[in-house]
């Protein structure tokens, strides 16, 4: 019996060295599978909490063009959000724990969704900043070994090419507006820069699931490669935004070729990770509200199946 | 709150296929839950075509997908593939002559 295990964790380690993927019915270690499942799901509930701060400028938007750009993402996150619980699910775990997990607060979730977003410039932000280091991060992950996850990232991957644009448009617009649009896009980055370094995580010194990740191939780069190459495209487009980045260290190294930032506060990142971030609780909140003010529509679509399949009429 | 039927009345999972374009085959998009073929496909289109690229969708229920076995691919894929003089190059011409 171990020597057939030890068979079949050999079999698997080949396939992942020779780039093949694994689909849901192949065998697969414990590890991966429980490493998959907690990393999945953190991005599902991701999308599903990052529709909240967004959301919150829907019926402020400045104008129809920039409201149904808005809407048109946040909807699209919903969407990724489904795609990605679907992922997870073919690991065996079901949507309604993962629902729980969330809603009980036992589940992680990217902790940039937990500032809040006090003005107009916060959207352009969010896109610019924020999506910029998603995409970054999930255009690496789509080469991930697991076929389902790389299958919804690469559908994900080709739908934010916008999100990240429409959020440039609302800084480029700012910073060429007037005195007080410019004040409000710098204030605003300003807040956005430092915790968008965080998105990427720990630093790898202390990054402990990194090693068993990248051997498996789930993770492709590290955590600090990602982050600067974030850094290094993000400078350039700053500057030429004329913004100024909150940072009096920032300085470029010559002899690597890469923009080198001063240390990052990872003691506010553990807290806003922990739960103490300035927006947790509320997140919470609406997500817990969302669900139960949406159980009508569960019990109505439920009771609306039942009429059919008694009075015969075929619902499709 | 969340009430136990909630949790443990779990809408019926579907799998997802969307045709892109006509003559064009249906390929697989993802899954989605609903609780009859009617919602699935309402729910396919709001989650897999938000932009609109496609000419028809399929739902199957998930649990009427019947799959080969990984482990049994060796056996089960064996046959065709030990006969190599389906594929065109099994055969030789003479030098020079072109078979199209």
């Amino acid at each position: 019996m171990q020597q057939f295990q030890t068979d079949l964790s050999e079999h698997f380690n080949d396939r992942i060295q020779s780039n093949d993927k694994i689909e849901p019915n192949d065998w697969m270690p414990d590890r991966y599978r429980a490493q998959l499942i907690r990393l999945i799901s953190q991005h599902a509930h991701s999308e599903i909490v990052g529709m909240l701060p967004e959301g919150n400028w829907i019926t402020r938007a400045p104008s129809l063009r920039r409201k149904m750009g808005l809407l048109a993402k946040v909807q699209d996150e919903a969407g990724h959000g489904l795609y990605l619980y679907c992922a997870a699910e073919t690991l065996g775990i079901s949507r309604e724990e993962m629902f729980d997990q969330l809603l009980e607060g036992h589940a992680k979730y990217s902790s940039i969704f937990n500032y809040p977003t006090l003005s107009w410039a916060d959207i352009g932000m969010i896109g610019w900043l924020v999506d910029g280091a998603a995409i970054l991060n999930q255009t690496t992950m789509a080469k991930c070994s697991y076929g389902p996850y790389s299958r919804s990232l690469l559908r994900i991957c080709r739908e934010e090419d916008f999100h990240k644009k429409q959020g440039m448009e609302i800084v480029a617009t700012l910073v060429a507006g007037t005195p007080r649009q410019k004040h409000m896009a710098q204030e605003s980055f300003n807040r956005w820069w430092w915790p968008t370094l965080m998105m990427f995580g720990p630093p790898d010194s202390d990054s402990p699931n990194s090693g068993e990740l990248m051997q498996w191939k789930i993770k492709l780069k590290t955590n600090d490669d990602l982050r600067q190459r974030f850094i290094d495209m993000t400078v350039e487009q700053a500057r030429a935004f004329g913004l100024t980045i909150p940072d009096p260290s920032l300085r470029y190294n010559d002899r690597t070729g890469h923009w080198e930032t001063g240390a990052i506060d990872w003691e506010e990142f553990k807290l806003v990770v922990n739960g103490y971030g300035p927006c947790n609780r509320e997140r919470m909140d609406a997500r817990r509200k969302a669900h139960d003010e949406g159980a009508w529509v569960r019990a109505a679509a439920r009771s609306y199946e039942r009429k059919h399949a008694t009075d015969g009429s075929a619902a499709a | 709150m969340t009430t136990p039927e909630d949790l443990h009345d779990q809408w019926e999972l579907w799998e997802v296929f969307v045709q892109e374009k006509t003559g064009e085959p249906h390929t697989h998009a993802g899954s989605l839950r609903a609780p009859d073929a009617e919602m699935a496909l309402q729910n396919a289109r709001d989650v897999y075509v938000r932009r609109g690229a496609a000419t028809s969708i399929w739902v199957v229920k998930t649990t009427d997908i019947s799959a080969t076995v990984p482990d049994d691919n060796e056996s089960f894929f064996e046959s065709p593939r030990a006969k190599a003089y389906r594929h065109s190059h099994f055969y030789k011409l003479p030098k020079g002559m072109k078979d199209q």
